[in-house]
């Protein structure tokens, strides 16, 4: 299986404080990975660190194999961000407008859609019932459609690799269940590989294959079942909080 | 005096040619400024506009050549403003103040140092399209097919980066190479306009026909459309109705774009107020 995500000895600061110390960790192809912690534990860090978004004090990051600093195949992976808070919602697109864009990363200058583009991106609406939204502004939507949208710009481009922070924050039950669903399959039937941060750890236990959890450092990175098993996590949680993680109740 | 008339004139016929020239890319490049919320970089590198004026009346060029010293102070300027905003640890507001004042300080300076040409200097602070010459309207028609092509080029790239930096970031935009070509065709924009509006009212040709679009469009695609749409009403009717009533061009211009963006405002409200009930 060939490995996507290898991270080796990551150190990361905000300023002077340490926000992640000496993480490794890496992800294959057709993983589902939870990053789950506490608040300030370094999950969306981590993230960010992975993508380029801040830099690396220390260690090494590679995507596909390559360095994350000479990484270029962005259209192997998608990106789903925490929220939409940084988004002006003054923002002139409409919802057909935004999720083209996530098809951007394939193409060459002048990055011009065709046909089939277009097909794809209405196809894309479509699975995720927002078809019906596409001619509207993206800032007349209520969050959980933003969401919606937002996962459709990053899954638009059939990505090997979905990367989500938090992206069931803004979401009612029932929807955020149909999202883990959708996840899932995607997963299990076309191999996407995910790695997913979210504080649910209820129930990204369903669905992660894996799981890492953080707290400024690994405390814990494998499978679901050792984690389940781990005498070390039952004392570090307490059974009951370990039960409800892994289902057992 | 008919209007067909006063298109037969040659210096009515460049002026209006030139100013569709420079509305329009102040229209589409006005649209990313306004999102990105950087439309007062437009007012900063006019003022360094002001001083590079100043500087090039006191080497004594005159007319297109003095583009020769505007043109590349003012790109310089530009990619300035975007150092310091990211390595003196200031925010871009705070380099835009910098560098701009450094700017008209350099223009007061020297025009009082090179006494005698306060008059053209004043004609750059307020425009005076009607005196455009043929060489001008030349460099004015070349800078526009660069502009043009490279916005032409890029367009999906800045509609990107106008959405959400970090997402663009991940879909593989030159982030920062962007930034600084924003920023440089802002200043090669602004040069040009500078003799259509004049430095005091250049910001305003890239902030109000975008910020009319704002109001009413309903797409990006459609926002840069009627930017344009607005800017070059503003410019012709501007240009038009200057000249008929005797009016200096560049406020008339203005002004007119001002009427548009409250239509636009009030079109807004109302369709707030007819989707509420």
């Amino acid at each position: 299986m060939q490995e996507l995500i290898r991270v080796e000895q990551l150190t990361c600061r905000h300023g002077v404080v340490e926000a992640l110390s000496d993480i490794s960790f890496s992800v294959s192809s057709g993983d589902y990975l939870g990053i789950v912690g506490p608040n300030g534990s370094g999950k969306s860090t981590l993230v960010r660190a992975l993508l380029g978004l801040m830099p690396a004090y220390h260690g090494q990051i590679s995507l596909f194999g390559q360095s994350r600093d000479r990484f270029s195949a962005w259209e192997r992976l998608g990106y789903l961000p925490q929220n939409l808070g940084p988004l002006n919602p003054a923002f002139p697109a409409t919802v057909f407008e935004v999720v083209q864009l996530g098809l951007l990363a394939g193409k060459t200058l002048p990055k011009r859609l065709c046909r089939h583009d277009r097909k794809q991106v209405l196809e894309m609406l479509e699975r995720l019932d927002v078809g019906h939204l596409q001619q509207r502004m993206i800032g007349e939507l209520s969050g959980g459609q933003q969401q919606r949208v937002m996962l459709a710009r990053a899954l638009v481009n059939n990505p090997e690799l979905l990367i989500m922070d938090e992206p069931t924050a803004a979401l009612d039950p029932e929807i955020r269940d149909r999202f883990y669903e959708l996840v899932a399959q995607m997963n299990k039937d076309k191999g996407t590989t995910v790695l997913l941060v979210t504080h649910d750890t209820g129930t990204i236990g369903q669905y992660a294959s894996r799981m890492l959890y953080l707290d400024k450092k690994v405390l814990f990175f494998g499978s679901f079942d050792e984690f389940c098993h781990s005498p070390e996590m039952s004392a570090f949680f307490g059974e009951h909080s370990q039960h409800l993680i892994c289902h057992r109740h | 005096m008919t209007i067909l008339e006063l298109f037969s004139y040659g210096f009515m016929q460049r002026a209006l040619l030139a100013g569709i020239l420079i509305g329009v890319l102040c229209a589409v490049l006005g649209v990313f400024l306004v999102l990105r919320r950087l439309s007062l970089i437009g007012d900063g590198l006019a003022h360094i506009t002001f001083g590079s004026v100043a500087l090039a009346l006191f080497a004594g060029l005159q007319g297109a050549a003095m583009l020769l010293v505007s043109l590349p102070v003012v790109l310089l300027a530009s990619l300035g403003i975007l150092k310091l905003a990211g390595k003196a640890r200031l925010g871009g507001d705070a380099a835009i103040g910098i560098v701009s004042s450094v700017g008209v300080s350099l223009g007061v300076l020297l025009a009082v140092l090179g006494r005698g040409y306060g008059v053209d200097l004043f004609s750059y602070l307020f425009g005076s399209i009607l005196a455009i010459s043929q060489a001008e309207l030349l460099v004015a028609g070349g800078l526009f097919v660069t502009v043009m092509a490279l916005l032409w080029l890029y367009y999906n790239d800045l509609v990107a980066l106008t959405f959400n930096e970090e997402l663009a970031t991940v879909s593989g935009v030159r982030v920062r190479f962007l930034n600084g070509l924003l920023a440089a065709l802002t200043a090669l924009t602004v040069v040009l306009a500078m003799k259509l509006v004049g430095v005091m009212l250049i910001s305003a040709l890239l902030i109000l026909p975008a910020s009319a679009a704002l109001q009413v469009a309903r797409g990006f695609r459609m926002t840069v459309i009627l930017s344009v749409l607005f800017s070059l009403v503003s410019v012709v009717g501007g240009i038009v109705i200057s000249f008929l009533l005797n009016l200096p061009s560049g406020a008339t211009i203005i002004l007119l774009a001002f009427v548009i963006f409250c239509f636009g405002y009030l079109f807004r409200q109302l369709q707030t107020v007819k989707n509420r009930s």
